[in-house]
């Protein structure tokens, strides 16, 4: 406390030393960063984002605060990172939480509020008794929107924006000029389908609240009021069909739904506490192909390590030799797969391994027609083959350095005592060498585990599983069925699924990695 | 007589020892090496081949063209290789700059919470971003409603992201080295009446660049390499970066343009090649010293 206290008076002091300069970047920076701070926390604060808002706060005020004090010197070299962290990755970690307890995904976005609009847009008709209004359809940048005029006066508003007095009318037809707006001309409007198609989806909400309904086209010159059958009570939390009397209940899993079971497509975001983790273990259709993922993962990763580091090591034996010429040569192109990028790898195997025109059947097979990526067995061999291609060079050389970094005194004194190579290999060598490189080969593990691109890049995951849900195939890994359950691809979404097995996975990672230090740990000491 | 066979017989037998105890190196090293080349000869075939198609590829050499090379002129691939190499860019001098403050900040001072920092920063990094992938993707949705020049579709989000994980993996590897330079310097500069800021500029900077060029690398090659996050963040194709790219062009047996996908890997591959080959020493001794200390 008192080392930290002298630090900072000494800069201080020295500060002034610097002409001035220093402060002066100093101060630059600092406006600009505020500036964008307060522009960040206004419109969070005008779109009611209240985490975004709360955060930029809170970030602004510790920026300000460590590079305009003297007391938080480390700060001022941690804080960049330590936001970025936060925001990035620690953040996520937490939201990713958050999520799992949630049925967020398709037909779940939003609040309930949103749901009800949504459902009550979805559910309009055009008013009965609906006046037909003078319309004209205008144009701002990109954005299409309705001029109208009813009572005399001009209204206009688009999707997002409601309909707004802009004007008055002296004749009562539709308007030729709006203030503001560009008035597309029919011509225009039937010289383009595009257009036509456009304008006939449009509809602009006559106020905030959905219940008012909008005005739509069919001709491009008339609106009429369009409202929903849908009737939305707050109180009791329904929603009526006023057309055939059904009434659709708000439930606690976020959906409306009818006496009969059918719901209403737009449902809300609510908490379902464990059911996202239930379902991973209990769903029939889920657990026994994700049983599969989940043994194939760890057989991948434990394999992804030990073939390539048993190739590596033994490789390092047999070119760690000052007799043979040429080495550095020969190195260099060794580890030419480990410098070749990953993914073009994967992908060029994906090819070389095709069944009919891969150049691996074609030339190393005689022309045979071997499913490589079609068979599940065959698949998981070859997808190990790319990989311990692309990693045994990195063990080779992880080794081939430890192998250097031997103390030669031990080894000439084992000599000395009489020991035989072999016996120098098993009790010196082999030990000294695994506790330099046991926690790479965790870190590698980890890393394996979560191995997604070259899983995903040379075969989707595939052959598919028959009969698994979500596209699961043979050689998915934990985090590539993520991808397919979490449906941000393709298919339908289910973040809250999708990120309930990220948890899961995470848990594994983090108890492994923490045995396996620990086992190290102990490694490191006896050695 | 005798004096012929013998030397005869030694030398034949000083052979057979060469042949058992290095002689066989060299031939287990041509089946290495054609394990370890061949695909990369593959592609190199390939791209010169004008015909596109995976089939016409297996005759190695037969043909000698630069049309793919050409045609990639044609597709969005120069875009692509553009916003690789910024995404990429921007990603590896931030993530230097960020982790040689933080590696500086844990090396030279002393402060509370110091060790839990670290040991924070140790159990962060287990964690890979990848698989949070899902709330990246939902939290950018919820930022770009507020910043759109930060929501999906942004390359400066991107950025953001793989800055994110700056700290966590590069910190170990930086404060390691940081160590090595003795603490007298700094001292001696603070004698002389330099501020905190130009010791690390001005003395300490200068002198840990290997490591420095080392952490840009991995991380620009970590950016390279990566598909997941950028696939779900870049969604126009002209915001794509290589892996998301090409992938497009080889992922689909029908429709596959593998010649074009063959001579645009070679000419991205190629820098890479070249620097990690340059740096490799250091790369390994990076890689190894960063995952070994707690």
């Amino acid at each position: 406390m008192s080392v930290d206290h002298e630090e900072t008076t000494t800069t201080g002091f020295s500060r002034r030393g610097w002409n001035g300069w220093g402060f002066l970047v100093k101060l630059m920076i600092m406006a600009v960063i505020n500036a964008f701070g307060l522009m960040g926390i206004l419109s969070a604060f005008n779109a009611g984002s209240w985490v975004i808002f709360g955060f930029a706060v809170v970030l602004l005020a510790a920026a300000d605060f460590v590079y305009f004090s003297k007391r938080a010197l480390p700060l001022k070299y941690l804080l960049p990172g330590l936001a970025f962290m936060l925001m990035f990755q620690v953040f996520i970690f937490g939201y990713t939480g958050y999520i799992a307890f949630t049925n967020y995904g398709a037909g779940h976005v939003g609040s309930q509020q949103q749901a009800v609009n949504a459902a009550l847009q979805q559910g309009e008709r055009r008013a009965e008794d609906s006046p037909t209004l003078p319309l004209s359809v205008v144009s701002k940048g990109d954005e299409l929107g309705f001029a109208v005029v009813q009572d005399g006066e001009i209204l206009v508003g688009t999707a997002d924006e409601p309909l707004e007095v802009v004007g008055t009318s002296a004749d009562g037809k539709a308007p030729t000029e709006v203030d503001g707006w560009e008035v597309i001309g029919r011509r225009d409007l039937l010289s383009s389908q595009d257009l036509q198609a456009q304008v006939v989806n449009l509809r602009v909400p006559i106020s905030d609240d959905a219940t008012d309904g909008s005005i739509r086209t069919r001709d491009g010159s008339t609106g009429s009021v369009y409202q929903s059958s849908l009737e939305w009570d707050p109180d009791a939390q329904t929603i009526t069909d006023t057309e055939n009397g059904i009434v659709y209940r708000a439930t606690d899993q976020g959906t409306f739904t009818a006496d009969d079971g059918t719901s209403l497509t737009t449902g809300w975001i609510v908490n379902v506490g464990f059911d996202n983790f239930m379902r991973l273990f209990t769903d029939p259709t889920i657990v026994s192909p994700l049983a599969m993922v989940a043994l194939w993962t760890v057989a991948w990763a434990l394999l992804s390590v030990l073939v390539p580091f048993g190739i590596g090591l033994v490789m390092a034996f047999v070119y760690n030799d000052e007799r043979i010429r040429g080495r550095r040569i020969l190195r260099t192109f060794f580890i030419l797969p480990y410098a070749f990028p990953a993914f073009m790898s994967a992908l060029l195997y994906r090819g070389m391994f095709n069944a009919e025109f891969g150049v691996i059947n074609e030339l190393f097979f005689g022309g045979a027609n071997i499913d490589w990526l079609g068979d599940p067995w065959l698949a998981r061999l070859a997808v190990l083959f790319v990989n311990v291609w692309l990693t045994y060079p990195y063990y080779f050389l992880v080794c081939t350095g430890a192998l250097q970094s031997l103390p030669a005194s031990t080894l000439e004194a084992a000599d000395l005592d009489g020991a035989n190579r072999f016996r120098q290999m098993t009790s010196i060598i082999l030990p000294l060498v695994l506790v330099a490189t046991a926690p790479l080969l965790i870190s590698s593990f980890a890393f394996s585990f979560n191995n997604f691109t070259v899983i995903f890049m040379f075969n989707d995951g595939g052959p598919a599983i028959p009969g698994a849900p979500y596209a699961l195939g043979a050689t998915d890994i934990l985090i590539s069925a993520i991808w397919d359950i979490s449906g941000v691809n393709r298919g339908v979404a289910d973040y809250g699924l999708a990120s309930a097995l990220s948890i899961i996975v995470f848990a594994i990672v983090g108890v492994i990695s923490a045995i396996a230090f620990r086992q190290t740990k102990k490694l490191e000491e006896y050695a | 007589m005798s004096a012929d066979t013998v030397p005869a017989s030694r030398t034949s037998a000083r052979r057979k020892r060469w042949f058992l105890e290095v002689g066989w190196k060299y031939i287990l090293a041509v089946f290495i090496l054609f394990y370890a080349v061949f695909p990369l000869i593959y592609i190199v075939s390939a791209s010169l081949n004008p015909n596109g198609s995976l089939a016409a590829s297996n005759s190695l050499f037969t043909v000698f063209s630069l049309d793919n090379f050409k045609a990639l002129g044609e597709t969005s691939y120069w875009t692509w290789y553009a916003n690789t190499l910024i995404v990429g860019g921007s990603a590896a001098i931030g993530t230097v700059l960020m982790g040689a403050c933080a590696a500086y900040a844990f090396s030279r001072f002393r402060f509370t919470g110091r060790r839990v920092g670290l040991t924070t920063l140790l159990i962060v990094q287990m964690f890979p971003q990848a698989l949070a992938f899902v709330a990246i993707f939902l939290m950018l949705l919820a930022i770009g409603e507020v910043f759109p020049v930060l929501g999906l579709n942004s390359k400066l989000s991107l950025i953001c992201v793989y800055l994110g994980g700056a700290l966590g993996v590069n910190t170990f590897l930086m404060y390691g080295f940081f160590n090595t330079i003795p603490i007298e310097i700094d001292e001696s500069a603070k004698i002389d009446g330099a501020s905190h800021a130009q010791i690390f500029w001005r003395l300490i900077m200068p002198l840990v660049t290997p490591i420095l060029a080392v952490v840009a690398l991995l991380a620009f090659i970590s950016s390279f390499g990566d598909y997941i996050i950028s696939k779900i963040i870049l969604v126009s194709e002209d915001n794509w970066t290589l892996a998301v790219g090409m992938y497009q062009w080889v992922s689909n047996q029908l429709t596959s343009r593998w010649g074009l996908f063959a001579a645009g890997a070679l000419l991205a591959a190629v820098p890479v090649l070249v620097l990690f080959l340059t740096l490799q020493r250091y790369i390994v001794g990076g890689l190894t010293a960063g995952s070994v200390k707690g």
